[in-house]
């Protein structure tokens, strides 16, 4: 099979790309879209993915495809939403475009030249977070612009910005471990923001919160990034905050990770979790989703456990 | 309190015992000194000043070889750590020579530096250096690996990395083995201070037996044995604290 042709959406013919995101449609699933893969926009995109495709070797000694031809366009300021079941690759295509790791083929584009390494325009949060527990809230926030040699001062009064934009000025003293979850999650946020990175890179951050502190950090992350206009890359399992947060939603595919389909999401904001345009797209959404994880769980636990 | 109550009672009676044994004069006190005798060695010892000056000559030998090898160490671990041949060769070498008592690096010592102060450097140096870079190799392998991609994230490399994200990120694994490194640094300063008589703690030990002072011996003894135990419940075991409640950690048992 060819590979281009599976990261093309078998429906991109359905619509017609030309009036995607202007909002007129009425569609009986919701306001929902499909958008070709191949879309071309006149401006230089924030971040281009091209052909992206990364493989190793795993312990037994086969060759594992983990990412395979990557394209993807994301525009300034744009609120991008990956999905798709574990182990398809969506936290490895973060690191890829953090510059953590290097792609076994295809390139990484930021405002059209090719990302050689880590650095500050691109910040990721990880799933683990990765905070410094030898360091205090504060220090965290600081230690990027610390990084970059920012003027104390300037500093100083950077942390304070931050810290009051994530509710957590009064805890700035504090160790990491003294904090719970979701303002782990915050410091986290303003850590990275803090180092003022034009992509905001994030790894299924909410995944471990209750439903009410995810809410809640939704509404914030969605104010900020309004606040801020920075260009937002978020990989979730949960198809509904995709849906919630995302301008577009790509789902990828089940080892080896590719684009399967992308979705517009022109809901007007702010959306709920519970809304039911929200939960409608979120339906279509998983529809697609779910064939990806009946063959996740297949290799996982064989053939009688997909549904 | 517990635990003091049964630590006390348990001195009491190590000492009562010593002091039953020394009236019951089944020895002459040139080979079983009297506790009222080894108190008065150190008193006299402190008063005339020479425990003082030994104590004065011994700490700096120990500072001076320790942060020597911390730093010596520091630099061998990081070597070993970001190459892959060295550590397959020189990390099996350390490992070997580990079991080499530092006291063996004494001959060599003097025939290379001559009866000076570089002499029982290099031997308190050798007697540390190697728990202590086998300490940093431990840490960097045991430390999360999250820490090093979130310093690098954040726009940290070379040296910023090391010194503001690895080392602080590797501190509670390495910790026992700076600790271990002290131990091992203190006990290779005694010996030689024993063998090698210039000064020290180690000279006064060796003086007791000389004069068949065995009240000064023992009094010498425990002067070792509780700077030791001071250095290690001050020094050590504040940073353990501070480590386990900057980081969360629970105490250890």
């Amino acid at each position: 099979m060819n590979t281009r042709q599976g990261a093309v959406p078998e429906t991109a013919g359905l619509d017609d790309p030309s009036i995607a995101g202007t909002g007129g449609r009425v569609r009986a699933a919701g306001k929902i879209s499909f958008m070709p893969m191949s879309r071309q926009g006149n401006e230089t995109p924030k971040l281009a993915l091209e052909d992206l495709c990364l493989s190793y070797k795993t312990t037994s000694g086969e060759p594992l495809v983990a990412l395979d031809n990557i394209r993807l366009q994301v525009k300034p300021g744009e609120f991008l939403c990956i999905v798709g079941p574990s182990g398809c690759g969506k936290s490895t295509l973060l690191h890829l475009i953090a510059g953590l790791h290097q792609p076994t083929s295809g390139r990484v584009l930021v405002d059209g030249h090719p990302v050689q390494g880590p650095g500050t325009d691109r910040i990721l949060i990880f799933q683990e977070l990765g905070l410094f527990p030898w360091l205090t809230v504060k220090e965290n926030v600081e230690f990027g612009m610390k990084m970059k040699g920012v003027a104390k001062a300037t500093r100083r009064e950077q942390v304070e910005r931050y810290l009051r934009m994530v509710h957590l000025s009064q805890f700035k003293d504090s160790y990491t471990h003294q904090l719970s979850g979701g303002m782990r999650q915050r410091v986290a946020l303003a850590r990275a923001l803090a180092t003022e990175p034009d992509v905001l890179l994030m790894d299924e951050p909410f995944a471990a919160l209750d439903a009410q502190t995810r809410d809640l950090l939704h509404d914030e992350l969605e104010r900020i990034w309004a606040e801020t206009g920075r260009t937002i890359i978020f990989v979730t399992h949960n198809v509904r905050e995709a849906v919630r947060l995302g301008g577009r939603v790509v789902v990828l595919t089940f080892r080896p990770g590719r684009v399967k389909r992308e979705y517009v999401m022109d809901m007007p904001r702010p959306r709920h979790i519970e809304d039911s345009e929200v939960a409608g797209a979120a339906r279509e959404i998983l529809g697609a989703l779910r064939e990806e994880i009946n063959k996740s769980l297949e290799e996982q636990y064989g053939h009688e456990a997909a549904v | 309190m517990k635990q003091l109550s049964k630590q006390i009672v348990f001195y009491s009676v190590l000492i009562a015992l010593w002091v039953v044994l020394a009236k019951a004069k089944i020895w002459p006190p040139y080979i079983f000194p009297t506790p009222w005798g080894v108190w008065d060695s150190l008193r006299a010892g402190f008063a005339d000043h020479s425990f003082w000056i030994a104590i004065a000559v011994s700490m700096r030998r120990m500072l001076l070889g320790y942060v020597l090898s911390v730093v010596l160490g520091m630099i061998l671990g990081l070597a070993l750590g970001s190459n892959k041949f060295l550590e397959q060769t020189l990390g099996g070498l350390l490992v070997s020579l580990q079991s080499l008592p530092s006291i063996c690096w004494l001959p060599l010592a003097v025939l290379w530096f001559g009866l000076t102060e570089k002499a029982i450097l290099f031997v308190v140096v050798m007697g540390s250096l190697l728990s202590v870079t086998i300490a940093m190799e431990t840490g960097r392998q045991q430390m999360p690996k999250i820490y090093g991609m979130a310093g690098r994230n954040l726009g940290a490399r070379g040296f910023p990395l090391f010194w503001y994200v690895l080392l602080p990120a590797s501190l509670p694994y390495i910790l026992s083995g700076l600790k271990q490194g002290w131990a091992f640094a203190w006990r290779s300063l005694i010996s030689g201070e024993m063998i090698f008589v210039s000064l020290g703690l180690g000279q006064l030990l060796m003086m007791g037996r000389d004069l068949n002072d065995m009240s000064q011996v023992i009094a010498v003894m425990l002067l070792i044995i509780a700077i030791g135990y001071l250095v290690d419940g001050l020094v050590f075991r504040t940073m353990e604290r501070r480590l386990q409640a900057r980081w969360g950690l629970s105490p250890a048992t």
